[in-house]
């Protein structure tokens, strides 16, 4: 693999032409081992579908060596393969009721489906996150079933509703806070994504298995859901 | 002891070098828009090299120092004032308590850096004092609140034996025709000889969509085939040919990624030059070698960062 240089500090390593699953567990393993073989040198990392950016901290390193270590731990993840990747699993609950799924009529009237087939093909599949990014915390979800693909709203909303849960071509997303945004709105989760606490600012991370679970307007609001 | 915000201006935020670590998540790094007047601020106070200062974009800006301290003013070239009497930027200087700081509308240059001896007192949220106003993130309140009027800001007063001035000949001049260096990396190599010919032969003018997040710029279009690309991590300066080939140049609050063809990256130099362009300044580009602006920065980075305070950043 290539390692092409980007600008003083940083570097992009492309992976793949084909965004997929075993890319993004490959992207996951190598972000695990950059971080635990480049120690203070790396600044920062920005895995992506099929590439990860790294930028170094030039106090502690020299672009030149920075990216002798980098490809030192490329040569090493060819080497081991993905047997010690770790994949964390959410499971997170989601009301899909009317009057939070936004474009549920939308949806149906593109995809030929009633809403509750939508709702049972989302809550199918099992997701993967493919990408972190628009907004802290945005997480992009793929891949949705084939059946309930739409393409982004002609026009975006101003102001989508923290927590909306939305569709776009074959990935899906929760909104983790209230911003604009074109997806289509199929429902809302009652969780909050985005944590102030320093460990970790979001629930998500690059690689992680996702579900969602269907929950009734009651649970949603127990759980501190708002409508 | 603090400063006694009496007139914000438009926007005002408090800042330090940024927020790292982060971006994979989705949070942008932040941090003052021109890093060389951001630096020769705290240097002048013998401040470790991130102490939090005041970014002062356009003005104007007038405030009260409740204590006796130093301070330092960097950047745009403003007209300012100390209790009526002017004072230059580029300087340290010395306030009693009581004192009034105004700062006039920019001659030339687009920011002000206001330092305090020992920097601003402000929460960090998530290592960093960068205020985000996109992410509500960092400033006083540590949900990305701009400064404003009434607010007062804490300091240590702490005031320096003298007075400093920056070196002439670090002072940069705020030209109406800017030359950027531009490191040719991304899809750079995958655009046309024609359009890289337009990049460099063409001038570009600064609009008046600048943000902190991107300047936009307006030129003769730059061509380029293919349109979609996979989301990838924008790294700082990045210059981005969306399908109307205007490029939009990625500055201190970029997103984290992005899908646009890139024709590479801004020098980090020149993008402090930049950050100071007001619309309709014009942008002539030409080609920076990567490892010779890596070492210009390096060098920069040892200067400014060779105190003893510098540890904990």
């Amino acid at each position: 693999m290539q390692v092409n240089l980007v600008n003083e500090n940083s570097v992009i390593i492309y992976f793949s032409d084909t965004v997929c699953a075993e890319t993004t567990d490959e992207i996951t393993y190598a972000c695990q081992l950059f971080r635990s073989e480049l120690n203070d040198t790396l600044s920062d990392i920005v895995p992506s579908y099929t590439s990860i950016l790294l930028s170094c901290n030039l106090r502690k390193t020299g672009l030149q060596n920075f990216v002798i270590n980098v490809r030192r731990v490329l040569n090493q993840l060819g080497n081991v393969g993905l047997t010690n990747l770790v994949r964390n699993k959410i499971v997170l609950p989601v009301y899909y009721g009317q009057e939070v799924a936004l474009d549920h009529r939308d949806v149906s009237l593109h995809t030929g489906l009633a809403f509750s087939e939508i709702v049972k093909l989302h809550t199918e599949e099992c997701y993967r996150v493919f990408a972190i990014g628009f907004t802290p915390g945005f997480a992009f979800l793929g891949n949705t079933p084939k059946q309930m693909t739409i393409p982004r709203k002609a026009s975006p909303r101003l102001n989508v509703p923290k927590g909306s849960v939305a569709i776009a071509d074959r990935q899906t997303a929760i909104y983790p806070s209230q911003s604009p945004g074109g997806w289509q709105v199929i429902g809302r989760t009652p969780i909050d994504l985005l944590d102030d606490s320093e460990e970790c600012l979001s629930k998500f991370a690059m690689g992680d298995e996702v579900r969602f679970e269907s929950i009734d307007k009651q649970t949603f609001l127990a759980m501190g859901g708002q409508l | 002891m603090a400063l006694d915000i009496v007139q914000a201006g438009p926007l005002s935020l408090l800042q330090d070098l940024g927020r790292y670590g982060y971006q994979d998540v989705g949070v942008t790094p932040g941090g003052a828009m021109d890093t060389h007047a951001f630096h020769w601020a705290n240097k002048l106070l013998n401040n470790p090299a991130n102490a939090a200062q005041i970014e002062i974009t356009m003005g104007p800006f007038k405030a009260c120092f409740k204590q006796a301290t130093s301070f330092a003013l960097c950047g745009a070239d403003v007209v300012a004032t100390l209790n009526g009497n002017k004072i230059i930027p580029w300087s340290s200087w010395f306030a009693k308590a009581g004192d009034i700081l105004e700062i006039g509308y920019p001659r030339q240059g687009l920011r002000s850096y206001l330092a305090v001896s020992g920097g601003f007192f402000c929460p960090k949220t998530f290592g960093s004092v960068s205020t985000v106003m996109r992410n509500k993130l960092g400033g006083l309140s540590k949900k990305g609140s701009k400064v404003a009027n009434g607010d007062i800001i804490p300091f240590i007063a702490k005031v320096q034996p003298h007075t400093c001035k920056v070196p002439q000949q670090f002072i940069p001049e705020y030209k109406s025709v800017i030359n950027i260096g531009v490191l040719t990396t991304y899809q750079f190599h995958q655009f046309s000889t024609e359009a890289k010919k337009t990049f460099f032969n063409e001038l570009y003018t600064v609009t008046s969509e600048i943000d902190r997040m991107g300047y936009r710029l307006k030129g003769k279009p730059i061509e380029f085939a293919q349109q979609s690309f996979v989301s990838e991590g924008i790294a700082l300066g990045a210059i981005q040919i969306p399908a109307n080939g205007q490029p939009i140049i990625l500055m201190r609050d970029r997103q984290t990624i992005g899908g646009y063809p890139k024709m590479g990256c801004v020098c980090n130099r020149d993008l402090n030059i930049l950050a100071q362009a007001t619309p309709g300044t014009q942008i002539r580009f030409f080609e920076q070698d990567l490892y010779e602006a890596e070492a210009e920065l390096h060098q920069e980075q040892h200067y400014f960062f060779k105190g003893k305070n510098d540890r904990d950043y």
